[in-house]
């Protein structure tokens, strides 16, 4: 019944068919495009005709079929981060949330140093020393993102903690293992969700940009943020292999951050 | 994060027909006789056009204090702001007048608005730790205020101003204290400050919304009796806010009674505390634990209908025990019983109040082993909160444990329920001693003491239902599971008066008075032999209050010992059998509770009934 209370929401509701129309595009895109994206089926920045509907890139490969093969490394590698970010993050948080002594500062003091780094210029200086493997990138943006949610499960499960059903559980004498797990948790969870969504409209964002800086996927594989770097010679001349790519990106990112934000708005509201 | 104007759409609307309902029914060339307030057919609403209190007509003369009495959800605070021209988000003033001296006042928009609102009329908010700026300091936010309404005002005019008003509220005015922080001021300093901001622009009337229920009886008392003296000397209005008709009974001149956004009973405040007519007035004042004498408090059945959902008819009379089928037609309007007595209902009582039956005769209780016993009682936290304190609870006794704030009686139950972190000291139970964390203790001995919350709000986890919640324990003490698990959990509710269908529900379903009774649920399922009550009223409405002070004593009467901390002697006098005065970490004064009530041996103990409010003194 939450979950239904939540759909009731026009803004989470267009964010999630946002969100799950990319998601579908990427997931699905391989099987329905009509050539293998690395194929060299046509002229040198072609326009688009009856065949290629949006034309042809700088290699004269199909840009339908690089669009629809290229979504797949994106979605899951901000999935990825971002999931591992609010893993990691959220467990180090309430453990510090929790312990509220030396731990406590430990973890915060770190968070703090950590996020004092740039976030792009961190990964851009790891996978520039250690190679440009996926799980490579999508760790380091996790790291980048990891200190954000330590700083946001640490206030939320503090504020948490202080409330009288926390001490009545502990009355009781339940272990810390169930309190954090039935009691605290359940109850960060709605920020926590919300940061998700925006961490991975700025995952997209990120590794778009690594993409497009050229130490994300390697050519010659499909990625949207890459095909805007190889094709933006030819923006006069065929503007749909820079345009297609960046207009994706750009919904995916627009459709999380709404329903991240139809969430937040949700549960202000229920509070009010 | 949460100003979404969207959200908001009736955050600029004018009332449309204020215009049409304003008739100046007073001439201009009166001056002396006008009453200070005149309100007339005020009627605020929803977006929804739900009204949420309608039909409201009142005046109020110069220095004359006004008590506006209702439980939560009755309408007093909406009418109260509605006072300054100000309606919460999402609701309106639909229509009506209100003059306030020579100013229509909601014929005002923009900056004569923003004038009259503290130079006409001052506000005085409930808590004053969260209505003070915290990075002002005093002298400054007095001045800044007079600069705001009167900047014409030369300095040494201005300053001489505020040291008179600093006098007036009983404030020091040297430099040093108008140098200070909200913080560094007590609770008492704080609203005498509130106080002083209202009462420096010289207003012509005064609203105040409950600003007494964050302080201390004594300090309660000293703050009333200022604002009598103030309102008199100066000739101001007053409508003061309250949900207690015992706190306004020395104070106000007339009583008006809300109930779901309607006037009920508007009479003088001694004919309605002598012979109050409506039943739901009769209703409150039976419900309201009075310290003078004992008398078997009766809760008022069922809740007050939220806006937009009033029955047809009189809407007190679902709940009314002089309901007839004339009740259900027509709302009846307010009639004139005498002078200044006028009653909203068909079938008044009009007879003064019967003498209530004599107080039960409690049973004393032969001296045994008591079955809770502390000794040596040293808790610090940043500073020593508890001295070397020894207490006893008998076994089937109701022990009420008095003090003022920070007087360390919480933490005295805290320590007991096994909270207990920086304490030291001897604990013996049932014959045994136990350990201050309720994590050490043996299990067998753990569910035996269970403490009840003060805010019912925050005692509930709201991600779980009540079934989820009472579950637990169950799993956890008894490792109970499935069809024996609900049986327990269903005779639970039922042993605190919820329908069992309340297991499904979100704590946010729920009242506040639900929601407590869930939670002492909680607390019964582990089948306690003591149950520690925090101040577990405190946040009710006096009807609830009642209804939950019943079901504690009906457990008392079932064999449950109970340890009720409380600030309320009221309340003490109402539920307890023995009673310990806390004062700053000791223990001043401890007896049987006419004892103690009656006889106070302690100048402390004697200063706090003293000040106490009481209902049934001779007025």
């Amino acid at each position: 019944m939450f979950y239904a209370r939540w759909w009731r929401e026009p803004q989470i509701r267009r964010g999630a068919l946002v969100t799950l129309a990319i998601v579908l595009l990427a997931l699905f895109g391989p099987w329905l495009a009509p050539h293998a994206p690395t194929d060299m089926v046509g002229g040198v920045y072609g326009t688009p005709a009856s065949d290629a509907p949006l034309g042809h890139d700088f290699l004269g490969h199909d840009v339908l079929s690089r669009l629809l093969n290229g979504g797949l490394s994106i979605l899951w590698m901000s999935l990825a981060a971002a999931a591992i970010a609010l893993i990691v993050g959220t467990v180090l948080g309430l453990l510090a949330g929790l312990s509220r002594q030396r731990l406590d500062q430990a973890i915060t003091w770190l968070a703090d140093v950590w996020l004092a780094f740039p976030d792009l210029i961190l990964v851009l200086l790891i996978v520039s020393m250690l190679g440009r493997a996926p799980w490579l990138i999508v760790l380091t943006v996790a790291i980048a993102f990891t200190p954000g949610v330590i700083r946001l499960a640490r206030g939320s499960a503090v504020a948490v903690a202080s409330q009288e059903f926390v001490e009545a559980a502990q009355m009781m004498g339940f272990s810390r293992t169930r309190i954090l797990l039935r009691e605290i948790l359940p109850n960060v969870l709605t920020p926590l969700l919300v940061h998700f969504g925006n961490m991975l409209t700025w995952g997209i964002g990120m590794l778009s940009g690594l993409s497009y800086l050229g130490y994300g996927v390697a050519p010659p594989a499909a990625d949207w943020g890459l095909m805007i770097n190889e094709n933006q010679a030819g923006l006069l001349v065929q503007p749909w292999a820079v345009l297609a790519p960046a207009l994706l990106i750009g919904v995916f990112a627009y459709g999380t951050n709404i329903f991240a934000e139809g969430i937040a708005r949700h549960s202000a509201g229920e509070r009010r | 994060m949460n100003s979404y104007a969207p959200l908001a759409p009736s955050r600029v609307k004018p009332a449309p027909t204020v215009e049409l309902h304003a008739p100046n029914p007073v001439g201009a060339g009166l001056t002396r006789e006008r009453p200070a307030l005149q309100v007339q057919n005020l009627r605020v609403e929803l977006n929804t056009s739900a009204d949420i209190i309608d039909h409201i007509n009142f005046t109020l003369a110069s220095g004359e204090i006004l008590g506006l009495v209702g439980e939560s959800g009755s309408g007093k605070t909406t009418l109260a702001t509605a006072l300054l021209a100000h309606a919460r988000r999402g609701a309106r003033i639909a229509a009506g007048h209100i003059q306030v001296a020579d100013v229509s006042l909601l014929e005002l928009h923009g900056e004569p608005l923003r004038q009259a609102r503290g130079g006409l009329i001052g506000y005085v908010a409930q808590d004053p730790a969260q209505a003070l700026n915290p990075a002002l300091r005093i002298g400054p936010l007095l001045l800044e205020t007079l600069h705001a309404h009167e900047p014409q005002l030369p300095k040494a005019a201005q300053q001489q101003r505020l040291q008179q008003t600093l006098v007036d509220v009983g404030l020091p005015g040297d430099a040093q204290f108008l140098q200070r922080f909200p913080h560094q001021l007590s609770g008492g300093q704080q609203q005498r400050v509130m106080l002083a901001l209202a009462f420096v622009l010289r207003p012509r009337l005064i609203v105040l919304d409950e600003p007494t229920t964050a302080l201390d009886v004594s300090t309660q008392a000293h703050i009333l009796q200022t604002l009598r003296r103030l309102c008199k000397e100066q000739g101001v209005a007053a409508v003061y806010v309250s949900h207690d008709l015992a706190v306004i009974k020395d104070l106000v001149d007339r009583v008006l009674v809300l109930y779901a956004g309607r006037i009920v009973e508007m009479a003088s405040r001694e004919r309605l505390f002598a012979r109050p007519s409506h039943p739901y007035t009769l209703g409150l004042l039976a419900a309201i634990p009075d310290v003078a004498r004992q008398h078997p408090l009766q809760a008022i059945p069922g809740h007050a209908p939220a806006p937009g959902q009033r029955p047809n008819g009189c809407a007190f009379a679902p709940r009314c025990p002089r309901r007839t089928a004339a009740c259900e037609q027509g709302e009846p309007g307010l009639q004139t019983l005498e002078a200044r007595q006028q009653v909203a209902c068909l079938h008044p009582q009009l007879e003064a109040l019967a003498p209530t039956a004599a107080p039960q005769v409690r049973a004393t209780r032969a001296d045994q082993a008591p079955l809770m016993a502390i000794s040596n009682l040293n808790l610090t936290y940043d500073r020593p909160v508890l001295f070397d304190l020894a207490l006893d609870v008998q076994a089937g006794e109701c022990l009420a444990v008095v003090g003022e704030s920070g007087s360390g009686k919480t933490s005295l139950a805290r320590t007991l329920a096994g909270l207990g972190d920086n304490a030291t000291g001897e604990l013996r139970f049932d014959g045994q001693a136990l350990s201050l964390l309720a994590r050490q203790r043996p299990s067998a001995t753990r569910h035996r003491i269970q403490y009840i919350f003060q805010n019912p709000y925050r005692a509930l986890n709201p991600r779980q239902t009540v079934g989820q919640c009472l579950q637990a324990p169950l799993e956890h003490f008894f490792k109970l599971k499935g069809q024996a698990c609900r049986a327990r959990i269903e005779a639970a509710l039922q042993r605190v008066a919820l329908p069992v269908t309340v297991a499904d529900k979100y704590p946010h379903q729920l009242s506040g008075g639900e929601r407590q009774r869930v939670a002492i649920a909680r607390a019964l399922v582990c089948e306690p032999s003591v149950l520690i009550c925090d101040e577990v009223t405190s946040a009710l409405d006096v009807s609830v209050q009642a209804a939950i002070l019943a079901l504690l004593k009906q457990l008392q009467g079932e064999g449950m010992t109970l340890v009720f901390v409380t600030h309320d002697l009221g309340v003490v006098r109402a539920i307890a059998d023995r009673v310990v005065v806390i004062k700053q970490g000791r223990i001043v004064e401890q007896g049987p509770v006419d004892q103690v009530l009656d006889r106070p041996v302690d100048r402390y103990t004697q200063s706090l009934l003293a000040h106490t409010p009481r209902l049934a003194a001779a007025l």
